[in-house]
C-alpha cells in the first residue's frame, strides 16, 4: 500500500475510485456508468443540473443507497460499500443540506453523538473528557466557541461548523459536501473556504457540490459534470469557462443573462406599505410597488426581507404601519391577502410553500379552490383539467397531475407552488428566493415566467441572495439592513457592488 | 414477494388514488372474515345476524366519522366518548322534563356541537394540541356529567323516540340507514367539497396550508364542532336504543372510535384516510365482535384482538404506501 505516497505529487493514486456506479430506480436511471475519483488534499467539484444525479452519487458514497452495478477502490484496493457503516470506515462523512444535529443537545455531545466517552460509573457519560475532546476537535478546524453552547442557540453557519467538527473527530478523510454555501453569508462563505483550505493542507479529499459558478471557480481543484445520470466530463477549472460548464450541465446553449422586457413607464401603484413595524424584528419599512415591476429586496440573510414579505402577506402579526393594497388598507390572516390577490412564494417551498405527499393536482388548485368552484361542490376531474392546463402552460416536467408533488425535482415543484397563484388570478407575487436549489435551466424558466406575469399587468417583490439575479431582472431594488430598509437603487444604480455596500454592517 | 407479484396485486396508479388503493385492501379483509366467520359459524350469514353487525358498527361510525376529520387534519378528539355521555344525559332530561323527543334531539345535537366548538377554540386560539385539549375536556365533561347526574339513571322514554334507534323500516334498523345517510354525507363533504379538499391540505401541511390562503382556524373550529355534533347524533341513538343513561357510558365509547379511525387508514399525521375507510374499520371492528360472540369465545378477549387488529392494520398500511411511493 502507498499510504506514504506525498500529498503534492500531480497524480497520486485517488483514495477512492468509484468505476463504472449504475443505480436505477423504477423508471429513472438514477446514475448510469458513472467513474468518479477524488484524490486526497483536493476539493472535486460536483456539478450538475437538479436529477442529474449529484444527490444519488453523493448517498452511494455514504453508503445510504447501495449500487446496482460498479466497483469501490479505497487506495487502490477493491472495497464494498454497501452500508453507512462500511463508509464511515473508510472515512466518508457527508455534511448534508439539512443538519443532522440534535437542536438540545450542546455541541460535544453532538459531536461524540452515541461514542460518549464513558465515565467512572457504568452508563453516565465522562463531561470533563468529552468537554476537552470537543474543544480539541473544535479547534483543529479553527473555531473558536464553548463546546458547552446548546446547538439550537447556534446560526447555520456555526452549525455546519459542528457538523465538519463531527466529521473530523470520526477521523473523516473524504468529505462530502451538499451546496455547504446555500444558507450562508458572504462573510460565513469566507471562513468556510478558509477551513476548506485547512483540511486540504491536512491531506482530506473534499467533494463538493454546488449550483454557485463563483465558487467553482473559487476553490475547485477539478470539476466532474452530471447530466441525467451520466458523467459528461472532468476538467480542471483552469482549463474552461463559466459558460463551458454550463452547456455541458444543460446539453444545450443557456443564456446567462435572463430574459426581461422592461416596460416604458410603471404602472399604477398596487402595494404601498407605510412605516411597518413587526415584532419579528423588522420597524419602519415603506415599501411601493407598481403594475409591471419587479421589485428587489435584497439585503443580508437574516436582514429581515423574509419578514416583510410574510408581515405583507399577513403570516405574521403587524406592531404597527399600514399596508394598502390596490387602494385599500388590508390587515388579516393570509386567506385575506390571497383572496385580494397577494401571492407567496416561500423560501422554503418542501416546509411552506408545498404539501409533499399530496398530488400536483391537489396543490396546483388548493388556492383557487373557491373560484373554481364557486358552489363549494369540489369535482376531481374539473380540478386536473385546471391542473392539466397549468402543467402545459408552465411546462411542469410530471408523468401525471395525479403525480406526488415530492417526487418531483426542485425546479418543477417551485412552478407547482407558482401555478397555484397564477390559477388564483394574483396581482401581486411575492417571491422569497425563488431560485434556491433550482438548476440554471429552470432558472431561467421561472425568471421568463415571472417577466411575463407583470407584462401581463401584476406586480413582483423578489427576494434574493443571488445579487446578480437581483441585478438582471429587477426595475428597482430596495436594500435592507438589520430590519430596517438602508436604500433604494434604481435601474442604473443596481449593481452588485451597490446591493453590497448598503447591506453590509457597518459596526 | 417478487416484483411480478407486486405488480399484480397493485392496480396501476393512474386509475386508483392512494386513498382508493387503500380502502379496497380494507373491504379485501373485512370480506376476508367474513368468509371464515360463515364457515365457522353457521348463523354467522343469517340476515338478522348481519343486520345486527351493522346496526352495532353503526354507533361507533357515528362517532369514529366526525372523528375521522379530526384526525385528517392531523388532530386528535379524545372527549368525543365523554361529549357522547354528557349529551345523552342533558337530551334524556330535556325529553323527560318537556315529553318532546325533537327538542331532546336538538338539544343533544347542540351540546355536543358546543363541545366540539369549545375544542376547536382551544385548539386554534389558544394553540393548545388537541390531544391535550380534548383529553382535559374528556375530564372537563366527565366531572359535569357525574355532577349532573349524581348518581341517577335516566330511564323510560316516548316509545316514537325509541324507534330511532331500535326501529325497523321495510326490515333494515333505523340505524343502518342513518348510518348509510352519514357515510354518504360524510364521504361527499370529505372528496366533494371545498371544505373537505381544505382539510385534506391542512392535515397534509397546516403552514402550506395558511400560506396557500386556506382560513386553517376557521376549518379546524368546523373540524372540531363537526365531530361533536356527531357525538351528539349518536348520543341519541344511544339513549334511544338503551332507553336509559347515566354518566358512564361514554367511558367504552372513544377508543373504539380511534381504532376504527386507524384500522379504516386514516393516519394519525394527517392528510391521508377516509370516511368510507373508517366505516369499512368499525365494520371490521364489529365483525370480530359478533365473530367472537358466535363461537363463544370470551367477551375479555376482545380488547386484545382489537389492539393487534389496530397494529396490523397500520403496520400493513405503512407497508402498501411505502412501497407505492
Amino acid at each position: 500500500m502507498s499510504d506514504a505516497l506525498p500529498i503534492e505529487v500531480t497524480s497520486p493514486m485517488p483514495l477512492l475510485e468509484l468505476r463504472g456506479i449504475r443505480k436505477e430506480f423504477p423508471g429513472v436511471k438514477a446514475l448510469d456508468d458513472v467513474s468518479f475519483a477524488v484524490y486526497p488534499g483536493e476539493v472535486h467539484m460536483l456539478l450538475g443540473e437538479n436529477g442529474a444525479g449529484k444527490s444519488s452519487l453523493m448517498k452511494v458514497l455514504c453508503g445510504a443507497y447501495r449500487a446496482d452495478a460498479g466497483e469501490f477502490f479505497y487506495k487502490g484496493e477493491n472495497v464494498a460499500i454497501s452500508s453507512t457503516a462500511d463508509a464511515q470506515k473508510l472515512g466518508i462523512a457527508v455534511i448534508f443540506q439539512e443538519f443532522s444535529l440534535v437542536p438540545y443537545l450542546d455541541i460535544a455531545q453532538n459531536i461524540f453523538l452515541g461514542r460518549e466517552p464513558g465515565g467512572r460509573v457504568p452508563g453516565t457519560i465522562d463531561r470533563r473528557k468529552i468537554l476537552a475532546d470537543a474543544k480539541r476537535v473544535l479547534d483543529t478546524i479553527g473555531f473558536d466557541i464553548d463546546p458547552s453552547t446548546i446547538v439550537d442557540k447556534l446560526g447555520v453557519a456555526q452549525q455546519q461548523m459542528v457538523e465538519i467538527a463531527k466529521a473530523i473527530s470520526q477521523d473523516a478523510r473524504i468529505l462530502v459536501m451538499d451546496e455547504p454555501t446555500a444558507a450562508l453569508s458572504d462573510r460565513e462563505t469566507e471562513l468556510l473556504f478558509a477551513l476548506i483550505a485547512r483540511l486540504k493542507a491536512d491531506g482530506v479529499a473534499i467533494v463538493y457540490i454546488s449550483h454557485r459558478m463563483a465558487e467553482v471557480f473559487a476553490i475547485g481543484d477539478r470539476i466532474t459534470v452530471l447530466r441525467d445520470g451520466r458523467r459528461i466530463d472532468g476538467v480542471r477549472p483552469a482549463d474552461v469557462t463559466p459558460d463551458q460548464l454550463v452547456r455541458m450541465m444543460v446539453g444545450r446553449n443557456v443564456d446567462m443573462t435572463y430574459p426581461r422586457h422592461f416596460a416604458d413607464k410603471p404602472g399604477e401603484v398596487l402595494l404601498e406599505v407605510k412605516g411597518l413595524t413587526a415584532p419579528t424584528g423588522i420597524s419602519d419599512i415603506n415599501i411601493e410597488v407598481r403594475r409591471g415591476e419587479i421589485v428587489g429586496l435584497c439585503g443580508l440573510v437574516g436582514s429581515g426581507r423574509s419578514e416583510v414579505a410574510r408581515a405583507i402577506f399577513g403570516a405574521d402579526p403587524v406592531t404597527s404601519g399600514e399596508i394598502i393594497f390596490d387602494g385599500k388598507t388590508i390587515s388579516g390572516e393570509p386567506d385575506l391577502a390571497a383572496r385580494r390577490g397577494i401571492a407567496l412564494i416561500p423560501e422554503s417551498r418542501k416546509s411552506e410553500g408545498l404539501a409533499l405527499l399530496r398530488t400536483v393536482s391537489d396543490n396546483l388548485v388548493v388556492s383557487t379552490l373557491r373560484k373554481l368552484f364557486p358552489s363549494g361542490l369540489f369535482d376531481q376531474r374539473s380540478a386536473q383539467r385546471t391542473a392539466d392546463g397549468l402543467i402545459r402552460q408552465l411546462r411542469i416536467a410530471t408523468p401525471s397531475p395525479r403525480q406526488t408533488v415530492g417526487l418531483l425535482s426542485g425546479g418543477n415543484q417551485q412552478k407547482v407552488v407558482i401555478g397555484k397563484w397564477l390559477a388564483a388570478g394574483s396581482k401581486l407575487f411575492i417571491f422569497d428566493e425563488p431560485t434556491r436549489g433550482i438548476d440554471i435551466g429552470a432558472k431561467s424558466e421561472i425568471f421568463a415566467l415571472i417577466d411575463r406575469l407583470v407584462a401581463e399587468g401584476a406586480a413582483a417583490l423578489m427576494i434574493s441572495s443571488e445579487q446578480i439575479e437581483i441585478c438582471h431582472v429587477c426595475d428597482r431594488a430596495y436594500v435592507m439592513r438589520e430590519g430596517r430598509i438602508a436604500g433604494h437603487l434604481t435601474r442604473n444604480e443596481l449593481t452588485e457592488e451597490n446591493i453590497v455596500r448598503l447591506g453590509m454592517h457597518h459596526a | 414477494m417478487t416484483d411480478i407479484t407486486k405488480e399484480a396485486i397493485m392496480p396501476p396508479r393512474s386509475f386508483l388514488s392512494q386513498d382508493a388503493i387503500q380502502v379496497f385492501y380494507r373491504l379485501l379483509a373485512a370480506l376476508l372474515i367474513c368468509a371464515v366467520l360463515a364457515v365457522l359459524s353457521d348463523s354467522f350469514l343469517s340476515l338478522g345476524n348481519i343486520l345486527n353487525v351493522l346496526r352495532q358498527a353503526s354507533l361507533t361510525f357515528f362517532i369514529a366519522s366526525g372523528l375521522t376529520l379530526v384526525v385528517l387534519t392531523a388532530g386528535l378528539d379524545l372527549s368525543v366518548g365523554a361529549n357522547v355521555a354528557l349529551s345523552a344525559c342533558i337530551a334524556g332530561t330535556v325529553i323527560h322534563k318537556t315529553g318532546s323527543p325533537a327538542l331532546g334531539i336538538l338539544t343533544g345535537l347542540a351540546c355536543g356541537g358546543l363541545v366540539g366548538l369549545l375544542n376547536g377554540i382551544m385548539v386554534t386560539a389558544l394553540r393548545i394540541p388537541s390531544f391535550i385539549a380534548t383529553y382535559g375536556m374528556l375530564w372537563v365533561l366527565n366531572g359535569l356529567t357525574y355532577w349532573y347526574m349524581a348518581g341517577e339513571t335516566l330511564h323510560g322514554f316516548p316509545a316514537g323516540f325509541r324507534q330511532i334507534g331500535s326501529g325497523y323500516l321495510f326490515g333494515l334498523p333505523i340505524p343502518v340507514y342513518l348510518l348509510l345517510v352519514f357515510l354518504g354525507i360524510g364521504t361527499l363533504f370529505a372528496q366533494r367539497t371545498i371544505w373537505g379538499q381544505e382539510i385534506y391540505a391542512i392535515g397534509a401541511n397546516p403552514v402550506a396550508a395558511r400560506l396557500s390562503g386556506i382560513p386553517v382556524a376557521r376549518r379546524l373550529l368546523l373540524v372540531y364542532a363537526v365531530s361533536g355534533i356527531m357525538a351528539g347524533l349518536a348520543s341519541i341513538i344511544f339513549l334511544s336504543r338503551l332507553n336509559s343513561a347515566e354518566a358512564d357510558i361514554g367511558e367504552s365509547l372513544t377508543l373504539p372510535a380511534i381504532a376504527a379511525v386507524l384500522i379504516g387508514g386514516t393516519s394519525l399525521f394527517g392528510g391521508v384516510g377516509t370516511v368510507f375507510g373508517t366505516f369499512i374499520g368499525a365494520l371490521i371492528l364489529t365483525l370480530v365482535l359478533n365473530g367472537m360472540n358466535l363461537l363463544s369465545v370470551s367477551a375479555n378477549w376482545q380488547p386484545l384482538v382489537t389492539g393487534i387488529i389496530v397494529i396490523l392494520a397500520v403496520w400493513l398500511d405503512m407497508k402498501t404506501r411505502r412501497r407505492t411511493q
